[in-house]
C-alpha cells in the first residue's frame, strides 16, 4: 500500500510535512468523492491513489461510485463526445434520463460528507440535492473542455453553476461561468510502474525484446495510435532527420485493438514505416507500464507531435526521467514545458527536425533541458502537489479572502 | 522580550480569470482589470515554480512576450523592470502598463500568437501557515534555512513585503530587531528577483554565516 512518507526521498521531508500540516487543519470536515467508475480510465485511477493518501494525511476521504446502467452510459458517451467538440444528437429523453439517473443516485446516497467533491459529467445533477442539505459542492473537470457543443456545455453550465467551485486542467478548458474556476493540473505518481526508476537491465531486456539497437540514438513517441497524435507527422520527422543522423524511430502506443479508427490509423502507420528496419511499430496491450518506462528511460529524446492534446501528461512521464522533449505547444503541454529552458515547444514538422538535429547534436543542452525538465515535473506535476491542491481547495471553500492565514 | 523568529510557509491555489490575451494590446487590456492578485501571480509565482531555473525568465509576460510573439525588444524591457525596487503590486502594475503603452504607441506592426498559445490571467489565494520552526539566534538560524521549504523561504523574502505590504523582508526585519543593522542592510542589498531560489537561500547563509561568527 502507497504510504506518503514514501514521497519524501523524492520531494523532499519539508513537503511532506506541508502536507501534514496543511492535512490537520481539515480534521474536522469530511470529504465525500464521486464519480462514476470504480475501475479504469484517468479518474479512478487517480482516485485510487489519492484518497488512502488524504487519508493518511488525517482527512476524512472516502470516495462513492455512481450507479448507471448501459442506456446511461451510452448518454454520458455523447456527453463525452460533444464535449470534445463531435456533433451529437442528444434527445431532450436522452437529458431525462440523465437527469433521473442523477436522482435516483440522489437518494440512493442518502449520507452526504462536509465537502461533496463530483468527478465530470455524469453525476454532475446530483447537485440538486445542494439546495435541501446544504454543504460545500466542488465539480473537478477532468476532460477537455475547449471546444464544446454549445447545447451540452449550456445544458451542464446550468448544474455547475450552482457549486461552490469548478476545477479544470488547463487554462484553455476554463469557461465563462459565474462561479469561482480553479486551476489544478493533473499528476504523475513517481512511484508507479510507469515513472518508478527502472535497473538498466530491465531497460536493456525490454530493447532487446523489441529489437531495438541501444548503441544508437532512440527517438520514441509514446501514445496511442490517434491522428491527433499526429503519427505520421513524427515517420515525416524521422525521415528528415534520418538523412543526417542515424537514428531509431520508436512509436508505441496502446488502444487500437476495439476501436476501428484507430486500427485504421495503426495500419496507416506500419503502412507508412513500411520497411525501414529502423522505425518501430509497437502496439502494446494493456498494463504495458513497465515497457512504457523502459522505452522512455532509453530513449535520447523524445516527442510530443500532437496536433490536439488534452493535458498531455506523458511529456511529465518524460520530463521526469529526465529526457529532452520536444513537444507540440497545445492543450496542457505548454504549462509543462517553458520554452528551451525545460524543454523544447514546436509547431511543424519543418520546426520539429530542426529542433530534433540540434538536440541530438548538442547532447550538453538536450541534457540541460532533461535535467530542468524533471524538476519543473517534481515540483509541479508529481500527486504530492496534487494532493497540495485538493487540500488548499477544500480550506478555500471556507474563505473567502485573498490571504487566508491559518 | 522574545527575539525568536518564527518561520511561516504559504502555497498558493490557482484562479482562472476567464481573460486571455493574444498581443500585447490584449494584454494590455487585461493587466488594467485584473485583481492585483493576479499582477502578483504573473510577476511572483513563476520566480517559485521554475525556482531551478537559471534567473531568467523573470516573469510570465516577459516569457510570453518573448518567445510565444516573438518580440523580444518588447519582452526585454519587460523583463527589465526592477521588481525589487517597487513598494507595491500597484506600481508595479502601472509600471507595465507604462511600458506596453509606450510600445503600442508607436505603432509598431501588432502580431497575433497562434491559435491555443494565447496569454491566461490567472490570480491566486494565498495560505499562510506556520511551521514548527523557531530560530533565536544566527547560528540556529542558518540550521532551519538549510532545512526549510522553498516555500518559506519565499513567502519571508517575497510575499510578506510585495503582497503583505511590509517595509522590507521579514529576515532582514529580524536582523535588526536582533542588532544585526549592518546584516539587514547587508541582506536588503540582495536582489532576490535574479538568482534562482535555491541561489537565493545559498547567498543569505553564506551572508548569514559570516556574522554568525562573531
Amino acid at each position: 500500500m502507497l504510504n506518503i512518507n514514501d514521497y519524501a526521498v523524492i520531494v523532499g521531508q519539508d513537503i511532506i510535512d506541508e502536507l501534514h500540516i496543511l492535512g490537520q487543519k481539515l480534521q474536522e470536515k469530511t470529504v465525500q468523492n464521486i464519480n462514476s467508475t470504480a475501475v479504469g480510465g484517468g479518474v479512478a485511477e487517480i482516485l485510487t491513489r489519492m484518497v488512502p493518501l488524504l487519508r493518511q494525511l488525517g482527512v476524512n476521504a472516502r470516495w462513492d461510485v455512481m450507479k448507471g446502467n448501459e442506456k446511461f452510459f451510452n448518454i454520458t458517451k455523447k456527453f463525452h463526445n460533444a464535449l470534445h467538440g463531435v456533433n451529437e444528437d442528444i434527445s431532450s429523453d436522452d437529458l431525462r434520463y440523465f437527469l433521473e439517473v442523477n436522482r435516483e443516485n440522489a437518494e440512493e446516497i442518502n449520507s452526504f460528507d462536509d465537502i461533496v467533491f463530483i468527478h465530470d459529467p455524469q453525476p454532475i445533477a446530483l447537485i440538486e440535492k445542494k439546495k435541501d442539505i446544504g454543504k460545500k459542492w466542488v465539480w473537478r473537470c477532468h476532460i477537455d473542455f475547449t471546444d464544446p457543443q454549445p447545447d451540452i456545455m449550456n445544458f451542464l453550465k446550468s448544474y455547475i453553476e450552482k457549486y461552490d467551485s469548478a476545477v479544470f486542467s488547463a487554462p484553455a478548458f476554463s469557461k465563462d461561468i459565474s462561479i469561482p474556476q480553479i486551476l489544478i493540473s493533473p499528476s504523475i505518481d513517481p512511484l508507479s510502474d510507469k515513472n518508478k526508476e527502472l535497473m538498466p537491465e530491465m531497460v536493456d531486456s525490454v530493447l532487446v525484446r523489441l529489437g531495438i539497437d541501444k548503441d544508437r540514438p532512440i527517438v520514441t513517441q509514446i501514445s496511442r495510435f490517434d491522428y491527433l497524435k499526429d503519427p505520421l507527422g513524427v515517420i515525416e520527422v524521422y525521415k528528415k532527420v534520418k538523412k543526417y543522423i542515424d537514428i531509431q524511430l520508436v512509436l508505441a502506443g496502446g488502444g487500437a485493438t476495439d476501436d476501428p479508427e484507430g486500427m485504421k490509423v495503426l495500419e496507416g502507420v506500419r503502412s507508412k514505416a513500411a520497411d525501414d528496419r529502423d522505425i518501430h511499430v509497437i502496439l502494446l496491450p494493456p498494463s504495458s507500464d513497465i515497457e512504457i518506462n523502459a522505452l522512455q528511460r532509453a530513449s535520447t529524446v523524445i516527442l510530443q507531435k500532437s496536433l490536439k492534446e488534452g493535458f498531455g501528461l506523458t511529456v511529465s512521464e518524460a520530463l521526469w526521467k529526465a529526457k529532452p522533449v520536444i513537444a507540440s505547444a497545445v492543450g496542457g503541454i505548454p504549462l509543462q514545458i517553458k520554452h528551451k529552458y525545460s524543454g523544447i515547444l514546436s509547431h511543424s514538422i519543418d520546426g520539429t527536425s530542426h529542433y530534433l538535429k540540434q538536440l541530438l547534436n548538442e547532447p550538453e543542452y538536450a541534457q540541460k533541458l532533461g535535467i530542468n525538465g524533471k524538476e519543473h515535473i517534481k515540483n509541479n506535476f508529481l500527486i504530492t502537489r496534487h494532493i497540495r491542491d485538493y487540500l488548499l481547495l477544500f480550506i478555500s471553500l471556507y474563505h473567502e479572502e485573498d490571504v487566508i492565514y491559518l | 522580550m522574545n527575539t525568536s523568529f518564527h518561520f511561516y510557509t504559504q502555497m498558493h491555489l490557482i484562479e482562472l480569470l476567464r481573460i486571455k490575451a493574444k498581443n500585447p494590446v490584449e494584454i494590455l487590456e487585461g493587466l488594467k482589470k485584473v485583481p492585483t492578485s493576479s499582477i502578483y501571480y504573473h510577476t511572483h509565482r513563476f520566480l517559485q515554480q521554475h525556482h531551478y531555473l537559471s534567473p531568467e525568465p523573470p516573469n510570465d509576460f516577459a516569457y510570453w512576450i518573448t518567445e510565444v510573439l516573438g518580440l523580444e525588444e518588447l519582452g526585454e524591457s519587460l523583463a527589465g523592470v526592477d521588481t525589487v525596487s517597487f513598494k507595491n503590486l500597484e506600481e508595479l502594475r502601472a509600471e507595465y502598463i507604462k511600458i506596453l503603452t509606450n510600445y503600442i504607441s508607436k505603432g509598431k506592426h501588432i502580431i497575433d500568437c497562434e491559435d491555443g498559445e494565447e496569454f491566461y490571467f490567472m490570480g491566486c489565494k494565498t495560505f499562510v501557515l506556520p511551521t514548527p520552526y523557531f530560530a533565536h539566534n544566527l547560528k540556529e538560524f542558518i540550521e532551519i534555512l538549510n532545512k526549510i521549504s522553498i516555500n518559506s523561504l519565499y513567502f519571508h523574502m517575497f510575499e510578506a513585503r510585495m503582497r503583505l505590504k511590509r517595509d522590507e523582508n521579514d529576515f532582514a526585519n529580524w536582523f535588526r530587531n536582533m542588532g544585526e543593522k549592518k546584516l539587514a542592510k547587508d541582506l536588503l542589498r540582495l536582489d532576490p528577483y535574479n538568482v534562482t531560489l535555491e541561489g537565493l537561500r545559498e547567498d543569505i547563509i553564506n551572508l548569514v554565516r559570516k556574522y554568525a561568527k562573531h
